[in-house]
């Protein structure tokens, strides 16, 4: 019973990293029907900057809430940037292209990430010194601990937050109406006097900013970063986009928690080797008996 | 060109060079280094500054050029057009030198242990491209992790020529069938998803073998790999300077001085003579009606359908035929390194396989060879340069895709009309 609570909450901490990245993957399918292969390696971007900005700020003196805050922002800001040129570059010239050419692209683009990270940054792992200490415990007289840190209560409360912040921005501000309209049909938006173009950037740019907060929470919770992390990250990210339904947001955000229970109580119970084989069947199994996910709307094919 | 003009190029630029400040400024300018177990950082300014000049200043230059040229945008570049016509009507003139070339090419002035290697390795790559060009180009279908077959035949070569001791010509064709049987059992459930699905999750499993090979200690050694496995013979000559009691090699076979490249050169003869099985079968497949059912899928499945072509068999038949050559590729890595594991079989090598099949031109075979020579050319290259080849290499995919998205050779002659042509 302990064991199993230590589960749920190391699950939900990790859901909630995944479904981060996750909403980047469908708002970006849901609006220009592609696999934005590089935003792995966007999130592991935000990841570095993230790092880089804790060991800028650790030789200040400011105090810890204002540096989280900070960091976060910094992080959001810069990645972005890279969200933006990355659709600028490699996917903008694309858009009329036929279906695999934004594919190809995406992963070209992602190789060329991670492989500018590894020549900037180096190809040895970074390790950062826990940022946030302490928590509390339950359970004390049983045998077995439960832990509840306050940086997983961070993590989440954070996540809980920017969920919050997003889904108000996508169902009462003017950017979320054009962007739910570019979903539906991007030419009757045109028409309608939206820029359709701008729209799409702004999916980027929030995507991206999004994921470099996971990448702050990831880089806080492990301590450990390479070039490399975007990869599997993305993979399972769009695996929880698929369980919940691509294109729909609560969907990848369920789809996130779902996948990061998963792979723990996977790690727990079962095998600690396999836990990535966890994520991936259920990505096999999801698609296989559940195409559409769970709030996903089902796709039909016209002639 | 007038000043409204220039100034907004000027602010375009400035534009850029701050995003390009955003961009390289924390991650390029701020270096972090490991000193005593701590990580500091080492600011790299001077870098930063000359690649936001660079970009701002090729903006600004890209914008004046671009000015000029405003007219002639959109028409396809008239190099490009010369290439493909050119390519479309000697064709088989070319594909007959580059075959020629090829078979005399060990015995050239210049073709040595190096040359040979890389020889070996674009032969490799142009064999599997053409194995996945079945899978991609003839049937459609986005395999994004072909190089789990490659494993597959790579292992089941290595465990059977190591515990059964079966010469390289038994475990050759066993290996491809493995494959095979691999892409039927992997394939079944998976083939009735569209492209972007089907994409995704050929590549979880190609993440899954590779995590399986990894962790099955037992069988695979894990990530300390698979080592002797034995070399290939001629024909039940080894290539062997001092052979053991009673065996004849094939220097004293012949009559030769002894060598090591003579193993090489039959290398090298060994993987010309595979890929090119690979290429007459998918030039004769393409013209069966299994073939055709697969150039049809690939353009419109619902019409195949309602035309009595069961979409699932006949998507499974490309993908098992797919996946055995890439079994034989595989067990040919595995006769040539004679040591194998996972770290070979990781996800960028299926990238680079899609890759030298997509820049090619999908359904191209002579789009394989040209980008193939074009984007191992260009790795090589850039050996040198380490961590920076890669970047060169995804750079390279990107431009090709904006610039050609259908690939080098864009063209796709019909393998049937029906009216002939003029």
């Amino acid at each position: 019973m302990e064991y199993f609570l230590q589960q749920l909450i190391n699950g939900l901490t990790l859901g909630s990293v995944y479904g981060l990245i996750a909403i980047g993957y469908t708002m970006v399918y849901g609006i220009i029907g592609m696999i934005n292969f590089a935003h792995g390696d966007i999130f592991m971007v935000g990841a570095f900057v993230a790092l880089i900005s804790f060991i800028l700020f650790a030789l200040t003196a400011i105090s810890l809430p204002i540096v989280l805050i900070l960091v976060l922002l910094i992080s959001m800001v810069f990645t972005a940037c890279y969200g933006w040129t990355v659709e600028k570059l490699a996917y903008k010239p694309l858009r009329k292209s036929f279906r695999l050419a934004p594919l190809i692209s995406a992963l070209g683009m992602s190789i060329v990430l991670q492989n500018y990270v590894q020549a900037a940054q180096g190809a040895r792992i970074k390790t950062l010194q826990p940022v946030i200490q302490g928590g509390f415990n339950f359970f004390k007289e049983s045998e077995f601990v439960v832990t509840l840190s306050y940086l997983q209560i961070f993590i989440v409360l954070v996540t809980i937050f920017l969920m919050a912040i997003f889904t108000l921005l996508i169902t009462r501000t003017a950017l979320g109406r054009a962007q739910r309209a570019c979903e539906q049909d991007r030419t009757m938006t045109a028409l309608m006097g939206i820029n359709v173009d701008r729209t799409i950037s702004m999916t980027f740019i929030i995507g991206s900013s999004l994921a470099s907060v996971a990448g702050m929470m990831f880089v806080m919770y492990y301590g450990v970063i390479d070039f490399y992390i975007g990869f599997l990250a993305g993979i399972k990210a769009f695996t929880a986009a698929v369980l919940g339904g691509i294109g729909s947001i609560p969907g990848a955000m369920l789809g996130g928690l779902l996948i990061g229970l998963i792979e723990t109580f996977w790690s727990g119970y079962i095998s600690i080797e396999y836990k990535d084989i966890a994520a991936f069947s259920t990505l096999v199994i999801v698609l296989i008996f559940f195409p559409t996910g769970f709030l996903g709307k089902p796709d039909i094919e016209k002639v | 060109m007038d000043k409204n003009f220039l100034q907004s190029s000027l602010k375009d630029s400035l534009f850029t060079g701050l995003i390009a400040l955003a961009l390289f400024g924390p991650i390029v300018g701020l270096r972090t280094v490991a000193v005593n177990e701590a990580l500091v950082v080492q600011p790299k300014w001077l870098v930063v500054a000359l690649i936001v000049a660079f970009c701002a200043i090729g903006r600004f230059f890209i914008n004046i050029y671009s000015f000029k040229k405003e007219q002639r945008r959109g028409e396809p570049s008239s190099l490009g057009k010369a290439i493909s016509n050119f390519l479309d009507t000697k064709g088989s003139q070319i594909a007959l030198g580059a075959i020629i070339f090829s078979v005399i090419f060990p015995f050239m002035p210049f073709a040595d242990r190096y040359w040979m290697d890389i020889a070996i390795m674009m032969m490799t790559y142009i064999m599997l491209g053409w194995g996945l060009n079945i899978v991609i180009g003839l049937a459609g279908l986005l395999d994004l992790g072909y190089v789990a077959f490659y494993a597959v035949g790579a292992y089941s070569y290595a465990l059977f020529a190591i515990h059964f001791g079966w010469s390289f010509w038994i475990c050759l064709p066993l290996a491809g069938l493995f494959a095979g049987m691999f892409g039927i059992l992997l394939g079944f459930p998976v083939l009735r998803l569209r492209g972007d699905y089907l994409a995704i999750v050929t590549l979880a499993f190609g993440e899954m073998i590779r995590i399986l090979l990894l962790n099955w200690y037992t069988l695979t050694k894990g990530p300390d790999g698979l080592t002797g496995i034995p070399r290939p013979s001629f024909f039940g000559l080894p290539f062997k300077r001092y052979p053991d009691e009673g065996v004849e090699t094939f220097h004293t076979f012949f009559g030769l001085e002894y060598s090591p490249m003579q193993r090489i050169i039959f290398l090298y003869y060994l993987i010309l003579v595979l890929a090119l099985i690979t290429n007459f079968f998918t030039i004769k497949i393409r013209r069966l009606p299994v073939g055709r059912a697969w150039e049809a899928l690939r353009e419109d499945e619902i019409a195949c359908k309602s035309l009595g072509v069961n979409p699932r068999n006949t998507k499974l038949t490309a993908f098992a035929v797919g996946a055995m050559f890439g079994g034989f590729a595989g067990s040919f890595f595995a006769t040539r390194q004679a040591f194998i594991s996972p770290e070979s079989f990781t996800f960028i090598e299926s990238a680079i396989i899609v890759a030298i099949v997509v820049l090619g031109g999908m359904g191209s075979q002579t789009g394989v060879v040209l980008s193939t020579i074009f984007l191992i050319g260009l790795i090589e290259v850039f050996r040198d340069f380490e961590s920076y080849r890669m970047v060169a290499f995804g750079g390279a995919m990107v431009l090709i895709m904006i610039f050609r998205p259908k690939g080098i050779l864009a063209k796709r002659k019909p393998t049937i009309t029906m009216v002939k042509e003029k």
